[in-house]
């Protein structure tokens, strides 16, 4: 086993006297596909958001590349490679897409700087350009990304997250609101990313999750209630019990 | 939502706007454009005090556009910084007999540090509490006016500091002649246009108008939102500032008034008027305030009434306003 990428220990989140996060312990290594799985209101959201920043943890420690994330401000996450989509498409609706993403490259180079032209990083308009065409958007450059379909304004999230080059990549329901031809464009995309990237994936599709992932992590009322191979979480009683029963032909 | 979905790569050659190109060639342009207008103005309005008006609350609002249209953040307390540049610069002259671009250069940056401190208070709330804190610290600048009346005149305004000629490079040019006086102040005005056409172009002027765009998204993106918010707020009270040293050098005169919460409205009336998050929009929407109060100032006292009808009409039915509704209609 490689050292973990990412280590999660007694990890909890609280609103008010609400638990929605208890005492998760788990490790990510590099390169893999872990799945998120649970149901509606599990904490699998809450959790994405205690990885990425968002919130800060009630309880418990992470630790990135050695480094410890509590207290770290939300945007310093990214500087660090934890990169993230959200389950509700987050993009900057009035921008072109191209400009989405560019602007999305320009927060690794440049900030606060007033005195240069914007278009004088030809590098992130290139890198933009690039990003794009790796998600199946190079056609809509130009457009105001709110015009985009569906499909197409979730994998311009996408293309945001990737930007940056992440070492971690955490996906919040990317196929979330899609239709079966949409689902099936943004599948063949993630296969493409499973390959070079690790990534957190939370899904309620079981098909998908079960071909993309090398790990499933079962939540249920904010605690982990299993870890494991797909096959293991296939055949895992509990887990069959409080998820996967009432998900049956869902997938 | 539709059933049929649009396949995520389809190699759709994106509709050509025929007018797009004329719009990047005005925006290329925007700042010799401006400048070429607002020299015309006291030859085309009725009034060189009219043109001298259009030019100072003209360089306040588009400094408030930089923070309102261009970064989202509806301020109700940038009189503080017009009033801070306009005293700052009357005190400097009047009490310490420093020389009057000394004093501007006092009004301005005494303008930005008193953004640092307004803005840095305010900048981690959010919403209508950002606006009713940027009110609430104005105020207390109000009263401050009020009470140091030694230093400011109080009630009476602050007087006492006329500038009449203007020393520079062994040429001494009358500033009381209304002429020399309003293209000596379009030397400011055109130094805050490129300054903030600068800023817009900038890789910063991008950072803040994804925030305007999407907060939580630049924030997911790696910017920190509240220093660069901050930092859109003191850039913002500099230019105001300036408009505060321009109007104090051209009045002789700062009245209390320029500190008064209905300067923060008229700011804010203005920009829309104009059209927020549009480069000369703030020019227009001075204008078309002043204009509108002085024609229905003679007609009657209560001419707030008709302009603040008008201003809601605007804001229902021109969101863009005056000059960001001709752009995207007419020219297209
Ligand atoms: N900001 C919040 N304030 C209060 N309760 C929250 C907040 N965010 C999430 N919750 C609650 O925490 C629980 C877990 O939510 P979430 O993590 O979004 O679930 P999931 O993504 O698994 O559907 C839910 O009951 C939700 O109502
Ligand atoms: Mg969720």
């Amino acid at each position: 086993m490689s050292a973990p990428l990412l280590a999660v220990e007694n990890v909890g989140r609280r609103f008010g006297g609400f638990v929605a996060l208890a005492d998760v312990t788990a490790q990510f290594e590099p390169g893999k596909v872990t799945s998120i799985i649970g149901p509606n209101g599990a904490g699998k959201s809450t959790f994405f958001n205690v990885l990425s920043g968002v919130l800060t943890p009630s309880s418990g420690s992470i630790r990135f590349k050695g480094m410890d994330l509590v207290g770290t401000r939300q945007h310093r996450f990214v500087h660090l490679g934890i990169a993230r989509s959200y389950q509700i498409t987050n993009i900057f609706p009035e921008l072109s897409v191209h400009e989405n993403v560019r602007v999305a490259a320009q927060a690794g180079r440049s900030r606060y700087n007033i005195w240069t032209n914007r278009n004088r990083f030809r590098e992130l308009s290139e890198r933009a350009d690039a990003a794009l065409d790796s998600v199946g958007l190079a056609a809509k450059r130009d457009e105001t990304a709110k015009f985009l379909a569906h499909g197409q304004q979730r994998a311009l999230e996408i293309a945001i997250a990737l930007i940056s080059d992440p070492e971690v990549l955490l996906l919040d329901e990317p196929t979330a609101g899609m239709g079966p031809e949409e689902t099936k464009e943004m599948v063949a995309l993630l296969e493409k990313l499973a390959r070079e990237r690790t990534i957190l994936l939370v899904e309620h599709k079981m098909k998908m999750i079960l071909g993309l992932s090398d790990r499933i992590l079962v939540l249920h009322h904010g605690r982990l209630i299993a870890d494991g191979s797909p096959r293991d979480i296939q055949t895992d009683p509990e887990v069959r019990r409080v998820y996967l029963g009432q998900n049956d032909g869902y997938a | 939502m539709t059933t049929k979905s649009v396949p995520l790569a389809t190699p759709v050659v994106p509709a050509k706007r025929p007018s797009s190109n004329l719009i990047a060639t005005i925006t290329s342009w925007r700042v010799l454009l401006s400048i070429a207008i607002l020299c015309l103005l006291p030859w085309v309005l009725p009034s060189k005090a009219l043109a001298v008006n259009v030019l100072i609350y003209g360089v306040l609002a588009m400094g408030y556009n930089l923070l309102f249209g261009y970064t989202g953040l509806l301020s109700f307390g940038h009189a503080a910084f017009f009033g801070a540049g306009a005293y700052i610069t009357g005190i400097a002259i009047g009490q310490f007999g420093v020389p009057w671009y000394g004093a501007v250069l006092l009004g301005v940056v005494g303008g930005g540090v008193l953004a640092f401190v307004i803005g840095g208070l305010s900048i981690r709330t959010r919403g209508i509490y950002f606006s009713m804190v940027t009110l609430a610290l104005a105020q207390l600048v109000y009263h401050v006016g009020l009470q140091a009346s030694s230093w400011t005149g109080g009630e009476n305004g602050l007087r006492g500091f006329t500038v009449a000629k203007i020393d520079l490079f062994g040429v001494s040019i009358n500033f009381l002649d209304p002429v020399n006086k309003y293209y000596i102040l379009m030397v400011f005005a055109a130094l805050a246009l490129w300054f903030v056409s600068r800023v817009l172009n900038s890789p910063f002027g991008a950072a803040i108008e994804a925030i305007r765009e999407n907060e939580t998204r630049a924030r997911a993106c790696g910017y920190d939102v509240e220093r660069t918010k901050l930092l859109s707020f003191v850039l913002s009270g500099l230019i105001c500032a300036l408009a505060g040293t321009m109007s104090a050098l051209h009045l002789a005169f700062v009245p209390l008034d320029v500190l008064h919460y209905q300067t923060s409205g008229m700011i804010v009336m203005m920009t829309l008027l104009g059209g927020a998050s549009s480069f000369f929009g703030p020019f227009v929407g001075a204008f078309a305030f002043l204009l509108m109060e002085d024609v229905f100032s003679l007609w009657t006292s209560h001419w707030q009434i008709i302009v603040g009808s008008i201003f809601i009409l605007f804001v229902l039915f021109l969101p863009k306003g005056i000059w960001g509704t001709f752009l995207a209609k007419v020219i297209r």
